[in-house]
């Protein structure tokens, strides 16, 4: 029952993603009966304009023209299946969760994640449908707000936590964030919690004394309970352009970050900047926010994802 | 970036000349590498392309065929035709005859209208008004706790209402600011998709009700290809007056910038470079065009070090250079003078070809602390005359900064490369030594 209700959400978010790209596949699959130059170049255009990046859309083309040729494949009908696939097999990063699942591992406990990213993505948001999430589950979450550097962060996270009934461990603001870290972590110990989940201050990748302060952060949760963070999110605006690349890479550097969250698929964006992370980088995609709603994160599922990018055409085979 | 780009087009052009002539397939060629310059910088597909197409016109005149230099004349007029199409530099905001002038501000989520609004007033403060900030964004939780928060900290009065809807707090805040003599209204609206009616409508129904004189929309400057649909129906909605581009303090090449400003035709007045709140900027267009191109900002560099340099020191330091009796301890004066600049990644990131630093080079300031440390335990002597600087004294010196003697090596090694670039420039000139340097606007 869940299940659908969530499908039917991603396709209602995506809805403008699949309109204003997708439809233009399907306009231009009917205006020409066979695979030549000018339809890849058109192609060409819809993936770029995606943000999909020079370097990933000529991968795909590539691969498109290789399979026209090989499997001799020349009528238009062929090319949303062959984009599809394409697409499904860029998408695909190893060790990625495909079934869309939300359960934790059985162990450890608490299960420790800390969110990061640049200003304005929507991590505190984040952090409040996920915590929403895990609550959902069954799960007994913590919140720690270790974003003590903008204005009125806590009053925020404070707010989202209410919503989702759970508790929150905070310190003034202006207080050391690794220290807010240190103590939500005893405090998640001492309280039996299932989860911990850790907001901080957005900060660009570019500044190397907040990406010192992050990586401390990290260290003081290594120390306080071997093997956490268990999870670090970046959070990702799906509006970002060939950016989010250098945003992922830094901050990988710096704090190991292990799935991504794709935020703000509602507007026009297509998001199509996590085909360029997922070809280049390799970090899987965990979560994708749909709307403002506390329920409007969901795990991604790729094929799911796909789908809905492609509502109404043939399934894909993936790779 | 701009050293690759340069090299590249070079290479196009230098294999052909081995072969014969230059023809306009070759000019295409590189036009190709320069669209994939604007495309990886997030200038919208289209606008590239018309882009490029408007500067093939230009460029497969006889002027550039007949050059010694194609690829990077064809750089220059791409340069010259972006900072165009940029607009003109240094919008004002318009004022009001009868006061108080007010400002609304809008955009997506996530933009920076906050942080804009606290930054706008704190900048028309400065410029002599009596600026009042209003709190209209009553969906995000606690964004009016924060702007009430950046309001204390600039002591500028902020118009709130618990519980009241934005239209009615900005019409209100209007009627506050003529009562308490503020001049200037900057209203912070709530972030919203411009697909979202009912949020639209809502920035709509605010500006017929306080009929702003200026209308600002906030967009960052990492947004992709997105960027010209949101602000196409912003615009359609809003009819804007101008665009701050925040967030350019990081690495993004803000080819949105060209995008927005060839689709909307609206200039782009401010931008923003940091989460301080003195961090705005008018905007200038030669800046951004060369950063778009990945060519480094050497302008804001050199206004960076003038307003920052000592004069008087400069004038010795010349008189020094001159003479060729650069010493270390002239090149703690220079470290100081450069850390004054702020932060040395963001210094470097002005230099051309420096924007794009290998992944594994990573810029640290705490370079220049260890840096001064070794130079602070020399003597006067061992400053003036690094020569003299044997195995033993380097130990001494390694010991009394707590560095390694690799590093005390390094520096030395350093030091003396730099006196022999320096002496270059002295005998042949600048200009000679630029052109070693392939710049490319001559």
């Amino acid at each position: 029952m869940l299940f659908g209700n969530a499908l039917k959400k991603l396709k209602e978010g995506l809805t403008k993603t699949r309109e204003t790209l997708f439809s233009k596949v399907a306009a231009l699959v009917s205006t020409k009966s066979v695979i030549d130059d000018d339809m890849l170049e058109r192609l060409e255009e819809i993936l770029i304009s995606g943000d999909v990046g020079v370097e990933t859309t000529m991968l795909i083309l590539e691969n498109i023209k290789n399979r026209v040729k090989q499997e001799k494949t020349e009528s238009s009908d062929q090319l949303t299946t062959l984009l599809k696939d394409e697409i499904a097999r860029v998408l695909h990063v190893d060790g990625q969760n495909e079934s869309g699942n939300t359960d934790l591992p059985a162990a450890p406990r608490p299960y420790v994640i800390m969110v990061v990213g640049v200003n304005g993505v929507g991590k505190t948001t984040t952090i409040g449908k996920l915590a929403f999430v895990y609550k959902e589950k069954g799960y007994k979450v913590i919140v720690g707000a270790a974003d003590t550097f903008r204005a009125a962060a806590n009053e925020q996270l404070e707010i989202w936590a209410q919503r989702a009934g759970v508790d929150i461990i905070q310190q003034k603001h202006g207080a050391d964030p690794a220290a807010v870290a240190y103590d939500s972590l005893s405090s998640a110990l001492a309280r039996g919690a299932d989860v911990l989940i850790i907001d901080t201050a957005g900060r660009l990748h570019t500044k190397i004394n907040l990406m010192e302060e992050l990586k401390k952060m990290r260290r003081v949760l290594e120390k306080r309970l071997p093997g956490a963070p268990n999870e670090v999110l970046l959070v990702l605006d799906a509006t970002t352009g060939q950016n989010a690349l250098q945003q992922v890479k830094q901050f990988t550097a710096a704090v190991e970050v292990t799935g991504l969250v794709l935020t703000k698929l509602d507007g026009t964006a297509k998001g199509g900047i996590v085909l360029a992370i997922s070809n280049e980088l390799k970090i899987p995609v965990k979560f994708i926010g749909v709307g403002e709603q506390i329920d409007d994160l969901q795990a991604f599922d790729r094929k799911a994802f796909v789908d809905a990018l492609f509502d109404g055409f043939p399934q894909p085979s993936m790779p | 970036m701009f050293e690759s780009l340069s090299q590249k087009l070079e290479s196009v052009f230098k294999k052909l000349r081995g072969e014969g002539r230059i023809t306009e397939a070759n000019v295409a060629e590189s036009l190709r590498e320069i669209r994939r310059v604007l495309l990886d910088a997030d200038v919208n597909y289209k606008v590239a392309k018309q882009f490029i197409e408007d500067v093939q016109k230009r460029a497969v005149g006889q002027e550039v065929l007949n050059s010694i230099t194609p690829g990077q004349l064809i750089i220059k007029i791409i340069y010259d035709e972006m900072v165009k199409l940029l607009g003109e530099s240094k919008a004002d905001i318009q004022s009001s005859q009868t006061p108080p002038t007010v400002v609304l501000i809008a955009g997506l989520q996530g933009s920076g209208k906050t942080t804009f609004s606290a930054k706008l007033a704190r900048f028309l403060r400065a410029k002599g008004s009596n600026p009042l900030l209003v709190a209209a964004d009553v969906h995000r939780p606690a964004a009016i706790d924060q702007l009430i928060t950046l309001g204390k900290q600039l002591e500028i009065p902020v118009y709130s209402e618990r519980g009241a809807g934005a239209v009615k707090i900005a019409g209100d805040s209007i009627d506050f600011a003529r009562k308490n003599v503020r001049d200037t209204v900057i209203i912070d609206t709530a972030g919203r998709l411009h697909l979202d009616e009912e949020m639209m409508q809502e920035v709509a129904a605010i500006k017929e009700i306080t009929k702003p004189h200026e209308i600002l929309f906030v967009v960052d400057a990492m947004t992709g290809q997105d960027a010209v649909n949101t602000a196409k129906a912003f615009h359609d909605r809003l009819d804007f007056d101008g665009v701050v581009l925040t967030k350019l303090d990081g690495d993004s090449r803000g080819g949105a910038a060209l995008s927005i400003r060839s689709v909307v035709q609206k200039p782009i007045k401010f931008i923003g470079i940091g989460e301080k709140l003195d961090a705005l900027e008018p905007f200038y267009p030669e800046r951004i065009a060369s950063r778009i191109l990945g060519m480094g900002d050497i302008v804001t560099l050199v206004e960076k070090a003038q307003e920052q340099f000592d004069q008087e020191k400069a004038g010795k330091l010349e008189e020094k250079l001159r003479k060729s009796q650069f010493t270390l301890e002239d090149f703690l004066d220079q470290l100081r003078e450069v850390k004054k600049m702020g932060p040395l990644s963001q210094v470097l990131g002005m230099i051309p070809g420096m924007n794009r630093l290998p992944d594994n080079v990573q810029v640290d300031d705490n370079a220049l602390v260890r840096i001064e440390a070794m130079i602070q335990s020399m003597t006067q002597e061992e400053r003036s005359r690094p020569a003299i600087i044997n195995g033993s004294r380097r130990r001494r010196i390694s010991v009394g900064s707590g560095t390694t003697v690799q590093e005390v090596n390094r520096l030395l090694k350093q030091f003396e490369e730099m006196q022999r670039m320096m002496k270059r420039i002295t005998k042949g000139g600048l200009k000679r030594a630029m052109q070693g340097m392939r710049m490319p606007m001559r």
